[in-house]
């Protein structure tokens, strides 16, 4: 078989899918090829997915999209080894459409957004892996798939974290450790009033918490809890290097049965069906990680360039996905009108996504992951925190100590020196 | 693993489709690297282990297709392919 198009997108996740759409609301023949057996069946996220960066670039999208909670609750959990201290933010403008976040799961969003693809013209082919790029005269010009060899003028790289495509066409060489985190999950099922009760929600609301400190053993990484519709979501991050080489050989299956026995998470579960476990490479490694964006006839969009990124507060991919594909496409789209899709025009690719959020975000927090990487926020200060608030609520059987020397003892010149240190690292991102 | 959890359960509850092969090997002569013990540590499907004589010892089934290993071993270790179309995990929630 043989067959041409404008343009070949490997990969149905947001970044592919974004892509697909936007080529196709303009008319351009795009077949789209993923290797599960529909899109969405490859894809994990933690996860929560922010709104406004993206919502003008998919109008029609989300007024229908089957996302599940808005987040109207932000809550950060510091966590030492026998205590913990929660902190939940609550806002009106949180509470107020259109909402800036809505918790997400990806079989169920990215099966809809792929029939809204399709809707709009492009060719969904799935269960179809690629497995190598075919070049004519040291240009991408088509992708081989099992027995198929299919031919477009532009290929665009959607093909995950991994990026085995981009690899093949020279663009990035094997992941490094040190760029990648590891995520697990558990989707743990329970009624939605049983949530909204558990949780101090009002009637579809949610809640986001995130969990620093001791869950992660001090490595660098966090815990996180989305609530969905009629689940929750409950998952681990943790660097792939910190990981593979921690001294107590801690294994990360693990790490994450102790999280979910903490004192402060097991109440939370209970009577919960576990629906299923899941896993995924994230990429963490920031502006330093990404790959080269383009080459002569390809493109490369959302994890599989490395767009996403953890400055501590938010952990996001979604978005950048999102709107890396549609970049590539308005790309593809100029490049077309050119009728050239040598690398020098499809450089515009990067260009327009250093005058978007994306790469501004990327060069804006560009020493985020190697600040954010000190271990002392992952033991030192979860265990000096929770141990001054110990102090302060104790109540004991003589008199109770005065509240400022209470605090003072735990702030002397070496630790506020060293504090400042970390201080100094933190005002760069 | 070095526990024995409620993993194998927990993977027990996904959907998996059977390949016609494993798609992630040990290349061969590397089955004694010391890169492949990281995998043990990273792997959140526990499908390496170490066994008596301390050797790495690896089963696909289960695999999340997360790639975290590809990751901490490296390509010189690990001949790492996705399983074919249609073949693998199904992710029903993600």
């Amino acid at each position: 078989m043989e067959e041409r198009f404008d343009a070949i997108i490997v990969g149905g996740g947001l970044a592919g899918l974004g892509a697909a759409y936007t080529l196709a609301s303009e008319g351009l023949e795009v077949l789209l090829l993923e290797r599960g057996d529909y899109a969405g069946a490859k894809n994990v996220t933690g996860g929560r997915i922010y709104l406004n960066p993206v919502r003008d670039m998919y109008p029609d999208l989300w007024k229908k999209a089957p996302l599940e909670r808005f987040i109207a609750h932000e809550e950060v959990a510091i966590m030492a080894k026998e205590r913990s201290l929660t902190l939940r933010y609550s806002g009106e403008e949180l509470r107020t459409e259109p909402y800036q976040s809505y918790s997400i799961l990806r079989a169920k969003f990215d099966r809809w957004f792929a029939k809204q693809v399709e809707r709009k013209g492009a060719m969904i082919v799935t269960k179809s892996k690629v497995d190598d790029l075919i070049f004519e005269n040291g240009k991408v010009a088509g992708v081989k798939a099992g027995e198929d060899e299919l031919y477009a003028d532009v290929v665009i790289a959607c093909d995950g974290v991994l990026s085995l495509l981009a690899e093949k066409a020279g663009l990035r060489k094997p992941g490094n450790p040190k760029d990648y985190a590891v995520g697990v999950k558990e989707v743990i099922e329970l009624e939605a009033a049983v949530i909204e009760e558990r949780f101090g929600l009002s009637e579809g609301e949610g809640v986001a918490r995130l969990f620093m400190g001791e869950v992660t053993k001090g490595m660098f990484g966090g815990g996180f809890l989305y609530t969905n519709k009629d689940s929750i979501s409950l998952g681990l991050v943790v660097s792939i290097k910190e990981l593979m080489e921690n001294k107590d050989r801690i294994e990360l299956p693990v790490m994450f049965e102790e999280f979910k026995n903490r004192p402060e998470i097991a109440p939370l579960i209970k009577g919960g069906q576990t629906a299923e476990y899941s896993a995924h490479v994230i990429p963490e490694g920031g502006y330093k990680a990404l790959t080269k964006l383009y080459g002569d006839g390809i493109l490369v969009a959302g994890d599989a360039a490395g767009f996403s990124m953890n400055i501590g507060v938010t952990v996001r991919g979604m978005e950048y996905a999102l709107a890396s594909g549609y970049y590539a496409a308005k790309a593809v789209i100029k490049a077309k009108e050119k009728g050239d899709f040598s690398a020098k025009t499809l450089a515009v690719y990067e260009e327009m996504l250093k005058n978007s959020f994306v790469m501004q975000d990327f060069i804006n927090f560009k020493e985020a992951p190697h600040v954010l990487e000190n271990p002392r926020f992952f033991t030192y200060y979860p265990e000096l925190v929770t141990s001054i608030m110990r102090d302060l609520y104790a109540v004991p059987a003589g008199p109770k100590e005065r509240l400022y020397p209470t605090v003072k003892k735990y702030l002397g010149f070496k630790q506020l020196w060293a504090m400042a240190g970390d201080m100094r690292k933190v005002m760069k991102i | 693993m070095s526990e024995p959890l409620n993993l194998k359960a927990k993977l027990g509850l996904n959907v998996f489709k059977e390949d016609k092969e494993r798609h992630i090997n040990i290349k061969p002569g590397m089955e004694k690297d010391p890169r492949l013990k990281r995998a043990v540590l990273v792997c959140p499907a526990g499908l390496y282990s170490l066994n008596d004589k301390g050797e790495v010892e690896f089963t696909i089934d289960g695999c999340l297709e997360c790639g975290t290993c590809r990751i901490a071993c490296g390509v010189e270790v690990l001949d790492w392919k996705y399983p074919h179309g249609g073949a693998g995990v199904q992710f029903r929630f993600g």
